[in-house]
């Protein structure tokens, strides 16, 4: 294998940072989710808006904060979703985005299953109050669990920074 | 294999297609790589006509070897310099690294090792790598400026202490130490400790009296004051006893073997006198374009904070400063498309995952530290090229922040 450090992006990661697509706040969204933190440097919201009969996504909007891959990576997320059923959404797998995308490194993985992981939690929060359907697992899958990881991982080192300025003075 | 490298190779290509070519650039990353003096290149261009080996016995290896006494001689008068040599590698990379696992190499008994939190990756890494060998690290943490903390500097220098490392500008957040303090405070408690100084970032910005400063060693970088790439320089006092870290065929040099670079030394030498001639001008440029564009950010931006000191205890040419609600990653390519060029801290461009160690040490939040941008201005850069920073950066910064979801930190 080379040593070299695989190129962070790819054209298609750059025509989308430049236009994006469905990007936004919707204001009338059905589930909304967010993903990640301003301390992860990674944050994905999801906004569906679903056909509550046919249980099927009319529309997709996303804000996102991050580098351009994780802006890339939603885009390309909320354009795939646009009229798939909530079972084939839940499907859709941040390996699949990444192949789309031209081949995301190891290091912009995360960028992937953030959005995955965003979008599941936007499900779930969709069915909450809601009858379950069989698809859908009591567990989290490990999409959810990583973003999860991120998450809890920020919060305990940003407690620490604010410790050891304390410590300092 | 050779697949791989044709579809990478591809691949950057057409990214440099579909980014385009901007109608106007400018160039702030002079952290990553600099601008280049077009004397020190002319002087590189004809010293390549000279061809010669510095170690040869035959006329063309005496003048490569003319050319690198220039560049040592051009050097120490520079760097206010006592006694000692100039080891020229290829980078101020190596330079760190010869002074550190050079000395470490040498070493009969002392084991400790002292560097400041914020000490560039090329002193922190052997640094760090020489625990594995038997030294003890101690890392001297930093004020919220990035100022090192005298006292704790006191109490942890002893009989064991082997180096002491601390940069005398910082790369990222352009403060400036005290080094005269430095070594009086280690030389006090210690008068056999080592006193080495990344000096990269301080060639040509401060005012360097190595030998008054009580300095045993100090690294330099040929990219940083504008000569050409590929050459770097250690300057160690006499009496500092160093091992090779690099094996091989020596050439003029006892510490480092291999071919040495004599046309980006010729670039150096030239390059040394420029910023000798010009010194108080150029500080006086670079001061008034670095305000000029810290305070216009200010001005045109909200929510954003200045890494590191202001004035004169800050580098001339240093501007870091972060974009709340804004990735840095994702800012330094926004700004490409717009022909500005600048780096970040942001974890996203660390290949780590971490955000920088600097801002981190400064106690800046992971949130500032992800929005940090870097951007070094130079006596080649003029008000026009500020103010066309000054039109993009606000313009940049609104559109992402128009992307990022709303929350309130």
């Amino acid at each position: 294998m080379s040593s070299r450090i695989p190129l962070p992006y790819s054209p298609k990661v750059l025509e989308l940072f430049r236009n994006p697509k469905n990007l936004g706040r919707m204001d009338d969204a059905n589930a909304v989710a967010t993903a990640g933190s301003l301390a992860c440097g990674d944050m994905i919201t999801i906004y569906l808006k679903i056909d509550d009969r046919a249980e099927r996504i009319i529309d997709a909007s996303f804000e996102s904060y991050g580098c351009a891959a994780n802006i890339a990576t939603a885009s390309l997320l909320t354009e795939i979703i646009k009229g798939k059923s909530l079972r084939e959404a839940w499907n859709i797998s941040w390996k699949q985005l990444s192949d789309e995308l031209g081949g995301l490194p190891p290091i912009k993985y995360h960028c992937g299953v953030l959005a995955v992981g965003a979008l599941r939690r936007a499900i779930r929060a969709y069915y909450r109050g809601r009858a379950k359907p069989d698809w859908l697992p009591d567990e989290l899958t490990p999409d959810e669990k990583h973003a999860l990881e991120e998450e809890e991982l920020m919060k305990i080192l940003a407690k620490r920074i604010g410790e050891d300025g304390r410590n300092s003075h | 294999m050779r697949q791989d490298l044709l579809e990478q190779l591809e691949k950057v290509r057409s990214l440099v297609r579909t980014h385009g070519n901007p109608l106007r650039e400018v160039y702030l990353d002079l952290e990553n790589s600099g601008l280049v003096f077009e004397e020190a290149l002319a002087a590189l261009h004809e010293a390549y006509r000279i061809h010669g080996n510095p170690s040869i016995t035959h006329r063309p290896g005496w003048r490569a070897l003319e050319v690198m006494l220039e560049a040592e001689l051009g050097l120490m008068d520079l760097i206010g310099a006592g006694g000692g040599e100039v080891v020229f590698t290829h980078s101020g990379t190596e330079a760190n690294n010869l002074a550190i696992m050079g000395l470490a190499k040498a070493s009969r008994g002392r084991r400790k090792i002292i560097v400041s939190q914020i000490e560039h990756l090329s002193v922190k890494f052997p640094a760090e790598r020489l625990q594995e060998h038997g030294f003890k690290l101690v890392e001297i943490p930093v004020d919220e400026e990035g100022f090192i903390d005298l006292d704790h500097l006191a109490d942890q220098v002893d009989d064991n202490t082997l180096m002491v490392s601390i940069a005398a500008v910082n790369h990222e957040i352009g403060v400036v130490q005290d080094l005269r303090a430095i070594a009086e405070v280690v030389k006090d408690k210690s008068p056999e400790a080592i006193i080495h100084t990344d000096a990269c970032d301080a060639l040509g910005r401060i005012p360097l009296d190595l030998e008054h400063a009580g300095i045993d060693m100090a690294s330099f970088s040929g990219h940083k004051i504008f000569a050409p790439k590929g050459v770097g320089a250690l300057y160690v006092r006499e009496d500092v006893k160093l091992e090779p870290i690099l094996h091989g065929q020596l050439s003029s040099q006892r510490l480092w073997p291999g071919a040495e670079n004599i046309p980006a030394i010729a670039g150096f030498t030239r390059a040394l006198e420029i910023f000798g001639k010009n010194f108080d001008e150029y500080r006086s440029r670079m001061r008034r374009l670095r305000d000029m564009l810290i305070d216009g950010i200010f001005e045109r931006v909200d929510d954003v904070v200045l890494n590191g000191p202001r004035g004169d205890r800050r580098a001339p040419d240093n501007v870091n400063m972060s974009f709340l609600y804004c990735e840095g990653e994702a800012l330094t390519v926004e700004l490409s498309l717009r022909g500005v060029y600048v780096s970040s801290g942001s974890a996203c461009t660390s290949r780590t995952l971490e955000p920088s160690h600097v801002l981190l040490a400064i106690r800046r939040p992971y949130e500032v530290a992800h929005g940090s941008i870097l951007m070094k201005v130079s006596p080649m850069h003029d008000e026009k090229d500020i103010e066309y920073v000054l039109e993009q950066m606000p313009e940049a910064v609104k559109r992402l922040r128009a992307i990022s979801p709303k929350v309130v930190m």
